[in-house]
């Protein structure tokens, strides 16, 4: 039977998330769908893609379509007197395909939290990080990094700042094979790239994972940061879901710390993404500390494998001398078994279990498909 | 049960190398040597299920999910730049990306330069990194004609081993990157199956020659 409840699987976990944002006290954050241009081309590096919708307001302000979410709370909470704010949000953005290069509308939910982030904040917002993917499906995992271990490991080590950029994304890659190139020619000893590939090729569980990173970056200037970085990931819910790996370098000139993506089993990209965002604060002249996540829910359509066989439950074929009250008292009762779409003519190419034809306000035949 | 890789192949003279590589390192599928035209082979029993696609396809099919794993030409991937872990560099189908013109080309700096490839991608980032104003002529095929025709001043392609070039009359002038056959893994695929990807590289690992 078709589901009697017109809720698709992304708008119940919607709900989820919304119902688990709140239950640790974070606040519903409403915003307008349009922001002023300024601030996208102010903090272009920021964005995803570099294009944005734009359009004339009728004041003559050059306004955009939201690409993101984060700078406009940022903005908008600047203000602020309180501590520390904790907001959710579930909003759409809008963004070019990397496919197919044009606009696109991409649905998110997400939280932020601003102000004066301690270390249990952070491990709260990796926890519900946890908790909204394991509220899509049980087979996930999130990936952990901290990007204070890797500039700390890139500067031990004498990575020129030219060829930083260039580093970083042969890590995000694990191309262990172009780091090693790319040492070689710039001088650096075997022992020191030794390091760096033994930090790239490390992944699994907090415990698997931390006391070979511990061992490895001995004398390297990471005892606090990774000291500081297991005492989080260890503390976290569901430790078999989540998978340190240092791979994870997303966006270095706003990212700072710890950094994170989650991913579902069935699904081909991040579904998650997020870290600690204290240098784009910086940017923006504000002297606190964030951290934050956002959930693509449009990458949730791959995950709904319940595919309808049938676009109906019941077709009910009726005539001209059928009365409008006959014709509802027949679906009344065949709606009891799911939906019924009452036409005057069988439509060609529809998919439906049963046909049920009425002429003179009786049942003439039925015709079984399932 | 054993955890099943899907492996997306490129379609000719490399794929064949490529599944000889895999062959040899224990992932056998005796099927795939049949003459029929079947697309998909599976050893269950060494966890591997192989398709043949076009070259330039199998960053798409890695990077979508449809395939765990794959081998790519390090051109595709500079190319489409696929969100993937490049996990091994095979070594093999070895070439280059260069820049080529007629032998008698002298750069004039004082106007646009106009560049005929099927990679836009790698030309407009190579001259961008030179500050270079360029004329993108984007072609499918036959890229060598395009200079010698006066369609462009120079043409980015790869070059193996020159003769084409040669007998076109035309010279590398720059070598951009060099290219080769590269191990890729989608991300999401080696979360959760990060096991048998690294069994894999490890047992390729051994085989590639340098």
């Amino acid at each position: 039977m078709t589901s009697n409840l017109p809720l698709k699987a992304n708008e119940n976990i919607i709900f989820s998330l919304r119902a688990l944002y709140n239950s640790y006290g974070y606040s519903h954050y409403k915003m307008s769908k349009f922001e002023e241009y300024d601030l996208y081309s102010k903090n272009k590096d920021f964005l995803v893609s570099d294009s944005v919708i734009t359009f004339t307001d009728t004041n003559g302000k050059l306004m955009a379509l939201k690409p993101d979410v984060t700078l406009s709370i940022v903005k908008n909470t600047k203000d602020t007197d309180k501590a520390i704010e904790k907001l959710y949000y579930n909003e759409n953005v809008y963004r070019v395909s990397k496919s197919t290069h044009t606009f696109k509308e991409i649905m998110q939910a997400g939280l932020e939290c601003i102000g004066d982030v301690d270390d249990y904040c952070i491990f709260e917002v990796l926890s519900l990080a946890l908790k909204s993917l394991f509220t899509i499906s049980e087979n996930s995992v999130l990936d952990i990094s901290n990007l204070a271990v890797l500039k700390q490991v890139v500067d031990y080590i004498g990575i020129p700042d030219s060829e930083r950029a260039d580093v970083i994304r042969c890590i995000g890659e694990k191309n262990l094979h172009e780091l090693s190139q790319k040492c070689k020619e710039l001088g650096i000893p075997e022992e020191k790239f030794n390091i760096l590939k033994g930090i790239v090729s490390l992944h699994g569980t907090p415990k698997k994972v931390f006391p070979k990173a511990e061992e490895l970056l001995k004398g390297t200037g990471c005892d606090e940061i990774i000291e500081n970085f297991k005492k989080i990931a260890t503390a976290l819910p569901n430790q078999q879901a989540v998978n340190v790996d240092f791979s994870v370098v997303d966006n270095v000139h706003y990212y700072n710390g710890i950094v994170f993506k989650g991913f579902i089993q069935g699904v081909p990209n991040s579904v998650l993404s997020g870290g600690q965002y204290d240098k784009l604060l910086k940017k923006m002249k504000l002297k606190k500390s964030a951290i934050g996540f956002a959930v693509y829910l449009d990458m949730l359509e791959l995950l709904n494998t319940n595919n309808n066989d049938y676009d109906v439950d019941t077709v009910l074929v009726y005539d001209s001398e059928t009365t409008f009250s006959e014709i509802e008292a027949q679906t009344e009762i065949l709606r009891m078994k799911g939906s019924v779409l009452a036409l005057c003519q069988l439509p060609k190419n529809i998919r439906c279990r049963k046909i049920v034809t009425v002429k003179k306000g009786e049942v003439i035949s039925i015709e079984n498909n399932a | 049960m054993k955890t099943m890789l899907n492996v997306a192949l490129p379609k000719g003279r490399l794929g064949e190398k490529v599944y000889a590589m895999f062959e040899k390192a224990g992932y056998p599928c005796p099927s795939i040597k049949e003459v029929n035209r079947k697309l998909i082979f599976e050893n269950e029993e060494c966890g591997v299920r192989y398709f043949w696609v076009k070259p330039s396809d199998v960053a798409i099919y890695v990077e979508r999910g449809a395939a765990d794993i794959g081998v790519a030409g390090k051109d595709i991937l500079l190319e489409y730049e696929p969100d993937i872990y490049e996990l091994l560099d095979m070594k093999f189908g070895k070439c280059r990306m260069a820049v080529a013109a007629k032998k008698d080309f002298r750069d004039d700096t004082s106007r646009t330069l106009r560049v005929a490839t099927k990679f836009s991608n790698i030309a407009r980032q190579y001259y961008l990194s030179k500050g270079r104003d360029i004329d993108i002529i984007h072609l499918n095929g036959s890229i060598e004609i395009a200079p010698i025709l006066g369609l462009s001043d120079v043409i980015v392609d790869i070059v193996e081993t020159g003769t084409t070039l040669k007998e076109n009359d035309l010279e590398v002038f720059d070598t951009i990157v060099p290219i080769s056959a590269r191990f890729i893994a989608n991300k999401s695929s080696y979360k959760f199956k990060s096991e048998a990807i690294d069994a894999l590289v490890s047992d390729l690992e051994k085989l590639v020659e340098d």
